[in-house]
C-alpha cells in the first residue's frame, strides 16, 4: 500500500484564519473543537452543581418522614428539575459533547470536527434550553411529572411548566441529534490517510456506537414530546385515556429513547475508563476486539430492551418473557468489557494515582449496579421493587457510580492536556476518598428502603425508615463537601498548579502527541499516525499489515 | 472490521493475488460508504484535502428524522390495533384525492432527478424548469392536502385516530414546505451569477436527497394510513 504522508515542510504558522479574535468572540464564536469541548465541559459542571444543590433539597426533605422543608408540590419540581437536568444538561453534554468533542478529532487524526459550526450550534443549544428551564420556576411553577413524564399525572399537573419542560428537552434533544450526527462523521468519515477502524483507539467505537442510538433513539423522544404537548395545548387525546388516547403507548415511545439513553450516558464512560487504565496501568488494553464487538452488541441489544422498564404497565406476558431475556442478555457484553478492564489492570505497573482511583471507582460502582440491574430485568423481582428506592439506587450507581465517577477521573486524566498543568494529587485524592465513600453512603442503603416498600418520588415516609434515610442523607452531605476539594483543585491548579509538559503519562493516544494545551488544529506539522494507541510495555511493531499466507 | 481484512490479505502468495485483488476491488465498491480511509489513500494524500461529507451527515440527519416517523407510525398502529374507537368513529378516507396526490409527488421525484441530470450536463436553463416543474408539483400537493383537510369530516380533537392523521400528514406536509421552499431556494441560486452551479452541486444535491426521503415517507404514510 502505499501511504502517502505529505512532506513535513514548514506547515505556516498561524493556521488559523476563522478563529475569531478577543476574548469573548473567542468563547461565543469559536468552532475550535476543543474549545467548544471544554465550553461543554464547564456549562455541564455548572448545571452539575443546580442539580446537585436539588438532591441536596431532596435529601433534606427526607431526612424527616414528614414533608416539613417544603410543600410536596415543591418536592415534585424539585425531584423532576433535578433528574431532567442531571440527565439532559450533565451527564450526556459531558460524556458525550465535551470529551468527545475533544478528543476524537484528535483520535481520528483530524482537526477538527466534520461540521464545526454544526457543532458550535449543538452546543449553544444547551445554555438557553438550560435555562428555559429553570426559568420555569420563576413564572408560575416547574414541571412536577418527574423526569420522565408519564401521562396522565403530566396531563393533570400544571400545564405551564410541563410545556416548558417540553421544549427545553426538544432543544436538548436537537442539540444531541447534531452532535451525534456531528460524530459519526468524524470517525467514519474524516479519519486521517491510513488510519483504519480497528486502530482507532475504544473511546471512538464507544462514541460511535452512542451516536448511533442518539440518531436512532432521540426522535422518537422528540416526536413523542410534540404528542404530548397536543395532548396539553390542544387537548388531543394521545396519551389521555379520559379522552380514548392510551397512556402506555407513552412509555413505549419514552423508553425507546430512554433506555437507550443509559448506553447514550454509559458507553462514553466505558470508552474513557478504556483510555485511562491502560495508560495508568502501563499496558495494552486487553482484547481490543472482543471491547469492540460488546459495544456494538449493546448497541444492538440496547435498543430492543425499553419495555423492561414497564412490567407494571400491563404488558402481555410473551412481552416481558422477550424483555427479560434480552436484558439478562445484556450483561454478557457488558461482562466482557469488565472482565477485559479487569485483565488489563491484571500485573499491570498501577500508579494510584486520582484518575486511575475514580476508574476503579468505577469499576467497583458499576458491577454492583449492573447485579442490580440484571436483578431487575427478572419480572417477579422487578414487580416487588417497581417505583421503590431500589431501583433510585440501581440507576445512581449506573449514572453516579458507573458515569460521574469516570467524568470525573477523566478530568484529573487529561486536566494536564486541557490546561498544561497538573492537577493537585492530595486534593484528588480528598476528592476521590469523600467521593466514595460518601456515595455508597448515601446509595446502598436504599437498596433496603426500596426492598422494605419505601416508594420514591414521595415527599413524606412511614417513620421506620427515619434512621436510614438519615444516614442516606449524610452521604449526600459527604458528596456535596467532596465538591469543595476538587473546585479548589481545578481553580488553584490552573494557574499555580505544577507545569505539566506535553505528555506527563507518557501516554501513546495521539492527543498527547502534540503540546498542551494543544494548538488550533491540533498539530504543528501533519497528523501523526498512530496505529498502536495501547503499544505499551510492546516492542514497537512494525506499522505495515502482516503477511497472512494461508 | 472489514477494513482491516483488505490490507493483510492483499500481500498474500502470488496465487491468491489476484483473488485477494478482486475482493479488495469489490470492497473498494462497497466500503466508501461507511469507510472513507481508503479513497483518501488512493485519491488525495493531502491530509487537508479531506472530501465533502455534507451528503453523509445530511442523510445521517434524514435516517434521524425517519426515526420520529416511525415513532409516529408506530403509536398509529398501536392505537388501532388496541384501542377500539367509539361508535360512529371510524371515518372513511375519500382515496381519490391522495392517491393523485401520491402521484404528484412521485412524478416531482422523477423531475427533480431530471433537473439534476440536467444540471450534471450543464443545461442550467433545463435544470431550472425541471426545478420549477418540482415545486408546482410540491406546492400543488399541499393545495391537494388543504383541500382534504377541509373537506374532512372530523377535526383535530375529535378522536384519537383524527389527532394521530392530522398529526402524522401535517408532520409530513411540514417536510414537503420545507423541501418547496428549499427548491425555491436553489431555483433562485442557479440563475447566472448564483451560487449553484456544476462546480457547487451540493445544494441541488442536498435538497434532491431530502425531497426523495421526504416522498418515499408519503409512500409510507398513504400506505399505513390511507390503504390499511
Amino acid at each position: 500500500m502505499t501511504l502517502t504522508l505529505s512532506p513535513p515542510t514548514a506547515t505556516p504558522e498561524p493556521q488559523a484564519p476563522l478563529q475569531p479574535q478577543g476574548w469573548l468572540r473567542y468563547f461565543s464564536f469559536s468552532v475550535d473543537h476543543k474549545v467548544i469541548g471544554l465550553q461543554y465541559l464547564v456549562c455541564g459542571f455548572i448545571f452539575y452543581f443546580i442539580g446537585g444543590a436539588l438532591a441536596g433539597m431532596i435529601r433534606t426533605e427526607l431526612w424527616t418522614p414528614l414533608s416539613d422543608f417544603m410543600p410536596r408540590e415543591t418536592y415534585n419540581e424539585v425531584l423532576t428539575m433535578h433528574g431532567t437536568v442531571m440527565i439532559f444538561l450533565w451527564i450526556v453534554p459531558v460524556v458525550n459533547g465535551a470529551f468527545g468533542n475533544y478528543l476524537i478529532p484528535f483520535y481520528v487524526g483530524a482537526r477538527d470536527m466534520a461540521f464545526p459550526r454544526l457543532n458550535a450550534v449543538a452546543f449553544w443549544l444547551i445554555p438557553p434550553a438550560g435555562l428555559l428551564l429553570i426559568s420555569s420556576y420563576f413564572i408560575g411553577s416547574a414541571s412536577q411529572s418527574g423526569w420522565t413524564a408519564y401521562p396522565p399525572l403530566s396531563l393533570t399537573t400544571p400545564a405551564t411548566g410541563q410545556v416548558i419542560w417540553i421544549l427545553s428537552v426538544l432543544l436538548l434533544g436537537g442539540s444531541s441529534i447534531f452532535g451525534g450526527i456531528n460524530f459519526i462523521a468524524t470517525i467514519l468519515k474524516l479519519r486521517r490517510p491510513g488510519l483504519k477502524l480497528l486502530q482507532l483507539p475504544m473511546f471512538c467505537w464507544a462514541l460511535l456506537g452512542t451516536s448511533i442510538l442518539v440518531v436512532l433513539s432521540t426522535p422518537v423522544l422528540a416526536g413523542t414530546l410534540v404528542l404530548l404537548s397536543f395532548d396539553i395545548i390542544a387537548h388531543t387525546g394521545f396519551f389521555n385515556p379520559a379522552l380514548g388516547g392510551n397512556a402506555v403507548v407513552y412509555q413505549h415511545l419514552f423508553w425507546f429513547y430512554s433506555h437507550p439513553a443509559v448506553y447514550i450516558m454509559v458507553l462514553p464512560a466505558f470508552g474513557l475508563v478504556s483510555e485511562i487504565l491502560p495508560v495508568h496501568a502501563r499496558k495494552p488494553l486487553f482484547g481490543y476486539i472482543t471491547m469492540v464487538y460488546s459495544i456494538l452488541a449493546i448497541v444492538v441489544l440496547g435498543l430492543v430492551v425499553w419495555a423492561h422498564h414497564m412490567f407494571t404497565s400491563g404488558t402481555p406476558p410473551w412481552m416481558r418473557l422477550f424483555f427479560t431475556i434480552a436484558t439478562s442478555l445484556i450483561a454478557v457484553p457488558t461482562g466482557i468489557k469488565f472482565f477485559n478492564w479487569l485483565a488489563t489492570l491484571w500485573g499491570g505497573k498501577i500508579a494510584l494515582n486520582t484518575a486511575m482511583l475514580f476508574s476503579c471507582g468505577f469499576i467497583v460502582n458499576f458491577v454492583f449496579g449492573g447485579i442490580t440491574g440484571v436483578a431487575l430485568a427478572q419480572v417477579p423481582f422487578d414487580i416487588h421493587v417497581h417505583d421503590t428506592y431500589f431501583v433510585v439506587a440501581h440507576f445512581h450507581y449506573i449514572v453516579y457510580g458507573g458515569t460521574v465517577f469516570v467524568i470525573f477521573g477523566s478530568v484529573y486524566h487529561w486536566y494536564p492536556k486541557f490546561t498544561g498543568r497538573m492537577a493537585n494529587e492530595t486534593l484528588g485524592r480528598l476528592h476521590f476518598v469523600l467521593t466514595f465513600i460518601g456515595f455508597n453512603l448515601c446509595f446502598a442503603p436504599q437498596h433496603w428502603l426500596g426492598l422494605n416498600g419505601m416508594p420514591r418520588r414521595v415527599a413524606e415516609y412511614d417513620p421506620q425508615f427515619t434512621f436510614i434515610n438519615q444516614l442516606s442523607s449524610v452521604g449526600a452531605l459527604l458528596m456535596a463537601i467532596s465538591t469543595l476539594p476538587f473546585l479548589i483543585n481545578m481553580v488553584y491548579s490552573a494557574f499555580a498548579g505544577e507545569k505539566a509538559g506535553d505528555n506527563p503519562w507518557r501516554a501513546l493516544t495521539p492527543e498527547w502527541l502534540t503540546s498542551s494545551p494543544p494548538p488550533v488544529e491540533n498539530w504543528k506539522g501533519p497528523a501523526p499516525l498512530v496505529t498502536h494507541p495501547y503499544g505499551y510495555g510492546e516492542a514497537p511493531k512494525p506499522q505495515t499489515a502482516v503477511a497472512s499466507s494461508t | 472490521m472489514t477494513s482491516s481484512s483488505v490490507p493483510s490479505s492483499i500481500s498474500g502468495s502470488a496465487e491468491s493475488q489476484a483473488v485477494s485483488q478482486a475482493l479488495s476491488q469489490a470492497v473498494a465498491v462497497a466500503l466508501p460508504l461507511v469507510d472513507s480511509s481508503h479513497d483518501a489513500e488512493a485519491g488525495h494524500g493531502d491530509e487537508e484535502g479531506h472530501g465533502d461529507f455534507r451528503l453523509f451527515g445530511l442523510a445521517t440527519f434524514l435516517v434521524a428524522d425517519g426515526m420520529t416517523f416511525a415513532g409516529f407510525f408506530a403509536a398509529y398502529l398501536t392505537f388501532r390495533a388496541v384501542n377500539p374507537l367509539a361508535e360512529g368513529g371510524n371515518y372513511e378516507l375519500e382515496l381519490a384525492l391522495p392517491t393523485l396526490n401520491t402521484i404528484l409527488l412521485l412524478v416531482s421525484s422523477l423531475t427533480f432527478h431530471r433537473a439534476a441530470r440536467a444540471i450534471h450536463q450543464d443545461r442550467i436553463d433545463a435544470c431550472r424548469n425541471w426545478l420549477l416543474v418540482t415545486a408546482a408539483l410540491g406546492f400543488t400537493f399541499l393545495g391537494g392536502q388543504m383541500v382534504e383537510y377541509f373537506s374532512l369530516p372530523f377535526g383535530l380533537t375529535d378522536n384519537l385516530f383524527a389527532s394521530t392523521f392530522y398529526a402524522i400528514t401535517g408532520f409530513h406536509g411540514l417536510h414537503v414546505t420545507l423541501g418547496g421552499l428549499m427548491i425555491l431556494i436553489i431555483w433562485w441560486q442557479s440563475r447566472r451569477g448564483g451560487r449553484v452551479t456544476r462546480a457547487n452541486l451540493f445544494p441541488l444535491e442536498a435538497t434532491e436527497l431530502y425531497w426523495h426521503f421526504v416522498d418515499g415517507i408519503w409512500v409510507l404514510l398513504y400506505g399505513i394510513l390511507y390503504l390499511l
